[in-house]
């Protein structure tokens, strides 16, 4: 229903009105309502409740809290392509607050985050970028006056959803380095009585932010997660099972230097560090900037940084992995699995292990992450 | 006569968290403060890393320029090291680099700025034909038909008719100051939504080189992306050809609508010529290297320095007198809070004194902002698009001479006019012109060198740890979209032992310094500064963004001696 339409719709307007202009009449919508009534096994006295429920439909709110970041998250998601940002914004959903490109400023901000709040309390998806600075209570990011903490939690209380976007967001990332000045943390570390998931990356894929945002949309829930709280639909499988660049490295044929004669032809990047035989992330299949490339595919070395403290257990980044046996795609989990756990230094080797490909398959049935139909007016 | 304290917090459409508070006065802003209100430690961080690492960690600084800290950092440790890259690799560099320049600053113009001048909510009242009309009057570019203006202003009908106004929520609508005619901004407001999708396409030329955007690759020696004409995965004709279309389109965007867009906007805004100027005092380290980086004489945009305003001389810039004061900052230094430091000695001690949040206001506090106060031998210096046009002007630089004289005639307006506000985002509007056209001389040059057999893009004689001395360090300078940025580093057996960056957004909203001087913010939000309403302070808005600021948080207004204190809740 609420698939992104370049066709501008409001609740203002009655959604037939709306459907009207899409060449569907006031008759088709009552009748559809009744064909409705129908499947669900109601009576013919509730079409009218039906035809009214959903003419009260809103843009679902959306809430856009960044807190400790470079806002490369926000730059990201404004290449999205499947919408378009312009779709999203203007006929998807209601951006209500978000620093980088909302027009009010100062208390006039500060006054539309309360009011979204308010007005949504419990219906509102909150998306959130940057990390959470925890060090001497928090004054190491404020925002008139309150802490990043003070802002999440309460923006969190009455969220319907909570989205952790990018690696800040996840788990911290760059500013939870070594040796982590800030005390940074994910938002997940400060919002513990909902399930938060992870859009994993720095940054992530544009693509990846807006599919799990029309996903919940759409269904009215979150989609199911791996342990990490990552969406499955994008972070199942490792960069190194969908590389391009794969049968290279089965064939025993490595770039050795940055520009030799297998960098000019296109061989695999493990010699030089890459990190893909232990990122789980979709850049190959979703590929980057509306589907022209990714890392890999542009002779640069995967840096795994869709995973949990990558700046550290990822670096040096053109250090290649402990030996990976070179053998084929379905043998590599579990080779790969206990190939790392032997060899590798102790935060690869942990990585791995918790993200071995047989522990993601079973953790699907028992995940938590899973959403009741929250209350967007939407799940009917 | 009173003052009134201003704060906003949070300053938006900027990136990152920055506070200003102000004191109003007489429809004036008498005094101003700006606060930065994140502290990340990235320089920290880098302590002990791999050196070739380094530029992963530094672009992290900020993912709205998201190429310039990678270069400056692949600058710095190949300084140190001694290392030449490729003519290759430095020309991909500035293909990268500069379509990081146009498409931010396009991106600045419509979605950071243009609601400082532009009402989304007139644009209901326009007659589309006459916008079309305008429009044709200005640019050959396609969209400028009554029916395309038409079902844009129906999308905006539909989009505020809900009531749902999104992003456009609580914006300063209808404000006095707003003076563009209906038409003027419906031609705007479709172009701002039309921007979104032309910043999308191009791009990705940094996803082709880089891999990816925001963060594209880099790497020390040069770049990764490889080049063979005969490979798939590689550099090749396709790639090129992709690459030479999106240079051209940017091109046209930003002939065809910004510029023009920028100037017919201007028009209306004349008075801002004369409001916002601030320090006088302007620093470019200068950018894109046709040949080298050590070849200064190679820059397209040259170096120097113009001093109290004055266009007849470019004073040399040597970076040993770049120094930083914590005065007013919340860090602790060795020798004292009045000590300043240069890079190489720099020291980054986080040591907060403010108050203990939830805060109402800083502009008490001796301490007031995590930016520290880099000066020049020191003097505050503002960095940016007006100080590169200013220089390269001062210079002699034919390009710009040419483009800056056509401004000024076109709009009717003497020198003096770019020490201002207007001026700061007149400048970025040419500089987006000039380098959009400039692309195209490097990209010629990337294909006649391929042409002649030189396909290289790395040098790998130092890129193990084995060949470097045991000791070094090195200074990395880049002209950014937002200025003149530097990275110092040390490099002690392999490892990163000290590193210093001096941001462009260090220089502009840098506080007080030992001396009482304000930094350009806060001076150019003093220089004849209006403020009609102090709790609508579009005014404030307009001058903070012509310098597009890269921290994000808001503005304070209050009473000049501290008693009688007249607190307003900024709209």
């Amino acid at each position: 229903m609420l698939t992104p339409t370049t066709h501008a719709w409001s609740d203002d307007e009655a959604l037939g009105g709306y459907l009207g202009r899409r060449g569907i009449s006031r008759r088709d919508f009552i009748e559809f309502c009744g064909q409705m009534a129908a499947v669900l096994g109601l009576s013919s006295l509730a079409v009218p409740r039906i035809a009214e429920a959903m003419e009260s439909l809103k843009r679902p709110s959306v809430i856009w809290l960044q807190l400790q970041e470079c806002t490369g998250c926000v730059e990201s998601v404004i290449r999205t392509s499947d919408p378009t940002i312009g779709d999203l914004v203007l006929d998807t959903i209601s951006l209500d607050f978000i620093d980088t490109l909302m027009a009010a400023a100062g208390h006039n901000a500060e006054q539309a985050l309360d009011n979204a709040r308010k007005q949504n309390a419990g219906k509102y998806v909150l998306i959130v970028t940057g990390s959470v600075p925890t060090n001497e209570n928090g004054i190491y990011t404020t925002i008139a006056g309150k802490t990043a903490r003070s802002l999440l939690e309460e923006t969190a209380k009455d969220a319907a959803a909570v989205i952790a976007v990018g690696a800040c967001a996840h788990w911290g990332s760059v500013q939870a380095a070594k040796p982590n000045p800030t005390g940074a943390v994910g938002v997940s570390e400060i919002v513990r009585d909902k399930p938060v998931l992870n859009i994993a990356g720095c940054p992530p894929i544009a693509d990846v932010i807006t599919a799990t945002v029309v996903h919940f949309l759409t269904f009215g829930r979150l989609p199911e997660t791996d342990a990490d709280g990552r969406p499955l639909f994008a972070y199942g499988n490792r960069i190194h099972d969908q590389c391009p660049r794969r049968a290279h490295y089965d064939a025993g044929q490595f770039v050795r230097t940055f520009d030799d004669a297998g960098a000019r032809e296109g061989y695999c990047l493990y010699e030089v560090g890459c990190k893909g035989p232990a990122t789980f992330s979709p850049c190959p299949i979703f590929m980057w900037n509306s589907h022209t490339d990714f890392p890999i595919g542009a002779g640069h070395p995967c840096i795994g940084c869709t995973e949990r403290h990558f700046w550290d257990t990822m670096t040096p980044f053109y250090q290649r992995l402990p030996d990976v046996a070179g053998v084929g795609v379905e043998r590599t989990a579990d080779i790969l699995g206990a190939a790392l756990a032997v060899g590798a230094a102790a935060g690869v080797a942990a990585h791995a292990a918790a993200t071995g490909i047989y522990q993601i398959r079973s953790r699907r049935a028992g995940s938590g992450a899973e959403q009741p139909p929250a209350g967007t007016g939407l799940e009917e | 006569m009173a003052k009134t304290k201003v704060v906003i917090d949070p300053i938006t459409r900027i990136e990152g968290h920055l506070r200003i508070e102000a004191q109003a006065e007489n429809g004036k802003v008498a005094n101003a403060w700006a606060s930065a209100t994140q502290f990340r430690g990235i320089e920290i961080v880098l302590q002990g890393r791999d050196p070739r690492d380094a530029w992963a960690f530094a672009q992290r600084i900020c993912g709205v320029c998201t190429v310039v800290h990678a270069v400056a950092s692949c600058r710095a440790v190949e300084d140190a090291l001694d290392i030449r890259i490729p003519p290759n690799a430095n020309t991909i560099r500035n293909l990268v680099h500069g379509m990081q320049f146009v498409q931010d600053h396009v991106i600045h113009f419509y979605h950071l700025h243009a609601l400082d001048w532009v009402d989304v909510t007139s644009a209901l009242k326009a007659d589309p034909a006459q916008t079309a009309r305008i429009a044709a009057s200005i640019s050959p570019w396609p969209n400028n038909s009554p029916t395309y203006f038409r079902e844009v202003q129906n999308r905006v009908k539909t989009f505020v008719g809900s009531g749902q106004l999104g992003i456009f929520s609580n914006g300063y609508w209808g404000h006095p100051a707003y003076k563009l005619p209906p038409e003027v901004n419906l031609l705007a407001v479709a172009h701002y939504l039309e921007a979104l999708d032309w910043q999308r396409d191009v791009i990705r030329l940094h996803t082709i080189f880089g891999g990816k955007n925001p963060h594209p690759n880099f790497l020390v020696g040069g770049m990764a992306s490889a080049i063979n004409l005969e490979g798939t995965a590689t550099i090749n004709a396709a790639k090129l050809t992709e690459i030479k279309d999106m240079i051209a389109r940017a091109q046209r965007f930003v002939e065809q609508v910004y510029w023009p867009d920028l100037v017919a906007i201007a028009g209306y805004y004349k008075e801002w010529a004369s409001v916002g100027g601030g320090t006088g005092n302007y620093l470019a380290v200068g950018e894109f290297p046709e040949t080298d980086i050590r070849d200064l004489g190679s820059l397209y945009l040259p170096r120097g320095i113009v001093l109290d305003k004055d266009l007849s001389k470019v004073v040399p810039y040597d970076h040993h007198g770049v120094t930083e004061s914590i005065h007013s900052s919340w860090y602790d230094y060795d020798k004292g809070a009045d000590a300043t430091l240069h890079p190489w000695d720099g020291e980054t001690k986080p040591h907060y004194t403010g108050p203990q949040p939830p805060w109402q206001y800083l502009q008490d506090e001796t301490k007031y902002t995590w930016m520290k106060a880099p000066r020049y031998n020191g003097k505050s210096m503002e960095v940016g698009p007006l100080a590169r046009m200013l220089v390269a002007y001062a210079s002699g630089h034919q390009d710009v001479r040419a483009i800056v004289g056509d401004t000024l005639k076109a709009l009717n307006v003497g020198p003096a006019a770019l020490f201002s506000t207007l001026g700061r985002t007149a400048a970025r509007g040419m500089e987006t012109v000039l380098l959009a056209r400039r692309m195209s001389v490097w990209f010629d040059d990337l294909v006649a060198r391929i042409k002649a057999g030189d396909v290289s893009t790395f040098t790998k004689t130092k890129w193990e740890p084995s060949s470097w001395p045991k000791t070094s360090r090195g200074y990395g300078a880049l002209d950014a979209p937002r200025g003149a940025l530097g990275h110092w580093v040390e490099i002690n057996d392999g490892r990163i032992s000290r590193y210093q960056c001096v941001v462009p957004t260090t220089w502009n909203a840098s506080p007080r310094d030992a001396g009482g001087q304000p930094g350009p913010y806060e001076a150019a939000l003093t220089d004849n500064h209006p403020l009609a309403n102090p709790e609508q302070p579009l005014e404030i808005l307009r001058t903070v963004h012509s310098f597009d600021p890269c921290i994000a948080c808001g503005v304070h207004v209050l009473d000049a001696e501290g008693d009688m204190v007249t607190e307003v809740r900024v709209q």
